[in-house]
Parts: structure tokens; sequence; C-alpha cells
């Protein structure tokens, strides 16, 4: 009987992998919006299993909230009028699938060649105060930059939208 | 109804489904010609490695990795902002957001 | 407080057997007689006109732009606002300094004009040959 973490697991990983196949092959641009919603709920989920709760919350606010909306404001400013269907087309594919499958094989072995250092994990009730005590003084500069980051991309997305 | 957390779920079963996630993004990137879907992938693609660097984080008991992935969560959607105001621009320009179409810059 | 998180879980589950089990009873029990007027957009026998799929105006655009923005700002105060106790002054002053920056950007945005909806000027027929003379007197 395995652990209910590893049925979890397997349950959202299924999801994720099967919904971002949507992403990459669905014929309408729509479908590929709402299949990456899946996709970003259901990474938050495993940083749930993860204990990166508030990064999961992150996740949820910032990509499902705000990222995942203005993608979908972008599909609906970028539809012609005059064609109805909003269909794409795709390249001839053997290329992309083995350049594809090439890093897939590049990085298990990775995987599997590595030792990596795994410690007992620290026993932790809430992420949100570390997290907020290193932002505020260990990580002061990021985040103080951070800020400056987002206003760089407020001003140059705006004026790369302005109508000249 | 307790989930108490056990290693039941190793750091490999994480790695996998990211480099699979990874690789889906990739093939994404390089067959679909519409602008938005393949910044999608690149989603996905970033979505990936958000995920290994939080089961790296977890796994190695060090929690400055969570602030890791806090940063570039502000900054992919600081780049999410800038990617769709160029897509939206192309497409004032050129009425397409088919890539294979903008080709200006192709010799 | 990781089994909170199952309380989440169990709630979704919830709520997403909740509408499967109402379409599936639906699609059993109600009873199946389409028509034209059923069948029409708006049931109240307005026909619709054009295309569904219209091109939204850019200017919605900047206003996504500055939700995304003070979106992630939210995210940023929420670890702030666990810690404000803690750190006092000083984690004040820094959020004043962050919160400061970004207002620029939103000052930046007003400024330039960028949420201004200039109405569109309507066009107001004027009649440029006269037909009939008219009497100045």
């Amino acid at each position: 009987m395995p652990d209910i973490n590893t049925i979890l697991f397997y349950i959202f990983a299924f999801l994720i992998v099967s919904f971002s196949f949507i992403v990459v092959f669905a014929k309408n641009i729509i479908y590929s919006a709402v299949s990456l919603f899946v996709t970003l709920f259901g990474t938050a989920a495993l940083y749930i299993l993860l204990r990166a709760d508030f990064l999961a919350i992150t996740q949820v606010m910032v990509y499902i909230g705000g990222i995942l909306i203005l993608l979908i404001f972008g599909i609906m400013m970028t539809t012609r009028i005059t064609d109805s269907e909003i269909k794409t087309t795709n390249l001839s594919s053997v290329p992309a699938v083995f350049v594809s499958a090439g890093v897939f094989v590049i990085l298990i072995i990775v995987l599997l060649t590595t030792k990596w250092n795994i410690n007992p994990p620290v026993e932790n009730d809430v992420t949100v105060n570390r997290i907020g005590n290193l932002l505020l003084t260990t990580y002061l500069l990021p985040f103080e930059i951070a800020s400056v980051v987002l206003l760089i991309a407020l001003m140059g997305a705006a004026m790369y939208a302005r109508k000249k | 109804m307790i989930f108490i957390f056990s290693n039941m779920v190793s750091l490999d079963y994480f790695l996998t489904l990211s480099i699979i996630l990874f690789s889906i993004g990739v093939i994404g990137v390089l067959i679909r010609r519409n602008a938005i879907i393949i910044f999608m992938s690149i989603e996905l693609m970033l979505n990936s490695v958000n995920l290994s660097l939080i089961s790296f984080s977890s796994f190695m008991g060090d929690s400055q990795g969570q602030i890791l992935v806090f940063f570039v969560m502000a900054v992919a959607a600081a780049e999410a902002a800038v990617g769709l105001a160029i897509i939206i621009a192309l497409f004032r320009n050129k009425e397409t957001i088919n890539i294979d179409e903008i080709n200006i810059l192709k010799w | 407080m990781f089994a909170d998180y199952g309380q989440i879980l169990v709630f979704m589950l919830f709520a997403i057997a909740f509408v499967a089990i109402a379409f599936f009873v639906a699609l059993f029990l109600a009873p199946k007689k389409p028509s034209y007027s059923k069948e029409s957009t708006y049931e109240c026998g307005e026909d619709t006109e054009g295309e569904t799929w219209v091109r939204f105006n850019v200017r919605y655009y900047v206003v996504a732009l500055i939700f995304i923005i003070f979106d992630v700002e939210v995210v940023f105060l929420f670890p702030w606002a666990v810690v404000f106790k803690e750190l006092g002054l000083f984690a004040f002053v820094e959020m004043a300094v962050f919160l400061i920056i970004l207002i620029l950007g939103f000052v930046y945005v007003l400024a330039k004009g960028d949420l201004q909806w200039d109405k569109p000027q309507p066009v107001i027929p004027e009649l440029k040959r006269q037909i009939f003379k008219v009497d100045s007197n």
C-alpha cells in the first residue's frame, strides 16, 4: 500500500503532464490557455507536497491570477477579426522531437549520474515567516531591485502597448 | 485526515517530472508557430525549473531556495508583461502573430 | 499544518464532483426537445450579429499590466506583513521604498495618459451644399 503522498504525487504528475501535452498540441489556443491553468495549479499542489506552501500560494496568485490573465488578454487582442477560427499551424515536428528527446536524455543522464546532497528535512510549521525574515534582512538588495525590475517592466510594456 | 509527510516520494520523482515538463516545453517552442503558444511553452519550462528548484530546496532542508523561486516568479511576471507587450506591438505592425511571417530581420 | 491543505484538496474534489454529478443527472433527466429558438444564443429573440471573436482594444492591456505589477506587489506584501512586528521601523522603511518605486511606475502611466479613455469623436453630418437658397432677411 503506497503512501498517501506517493498517490497524490502520481495523481498531480499525471494531471500536469497530460495537460501540458494539451497546452503544446491543442489546435485551439483557448484550450491551450485553459490547460495551462490546470498545469500551473497541479504544480502549486506539488509545491505543497514539497512543503513550500507560501510558494504554492504565490504560484496561484502570480501565475494563475496574473500571467494567465495577461495571456488571455493577449489572445483576445491578437485575434484577427477576419478569420473566425483561431487555430494555429505547426512546423514539421520530426527534428523538434529529436531535439526534445536529446534534451530529455541528457537531463535524465545528469539526474542518474549525480550524487544529490540530501539532508533530512527541517521540521517547520510556517514558511512565510522565514521567507519574510530572509527577504527583509539577507535578501534586502534583491528585494528592492525587484521593485525596480517591476517598475521598468511596467514602463517598458506601457511604452510598447501605446499607440504611436 | 492527517497527511503526514514522509520521504516516500524521493527527489528523483520530482526531478523526473521536471525533466518531462521541460522536454514538453522544448517541443512546444520548436514546433508551434503561434507566438502566444510559444510563450506558454516558455512558461511551462520556467515552471519545471521552479519545480526542480523547490524540490532541491526541500530535500536539502534549506529554505533559501524558496526565496530564489520567489524572485523568479516576480521576474516571470515582469517578463510576461513585457513579452506580451512585444507580441501586441508585433501584431499591430504586421497583423499576425505567426512567427514565420515575422521575418523582416531575416537575411 | 499540511492537513489544512488536505482539507482544501477534499473541498476541491467535492466541488468537482458536485458539478460533474449535476451535469450527469441533467444529462439523464432533462427532456431533449431542441428547437431553433431554444438553441439561439439569446432566447429572448434577439439575433446575434457578427463574430464572437472580436478583437479587443489594446488600451485594456495597460490595465492588465498595472494589475499584474500590483499583484506581484501584494505577493511581496504578505511575508512583509507577517514579520512586520519583529522588525519594526526597519521593515516599514524598506517596504515604503519598495512601494514608492512601484507607485512611480503608476504615476508614469497616469502622466503619459495611457489610462485615458479617449472617446470617439462623433461625426456630425454637415451640409456642404445648400440645395435651397435661404433668404437672409
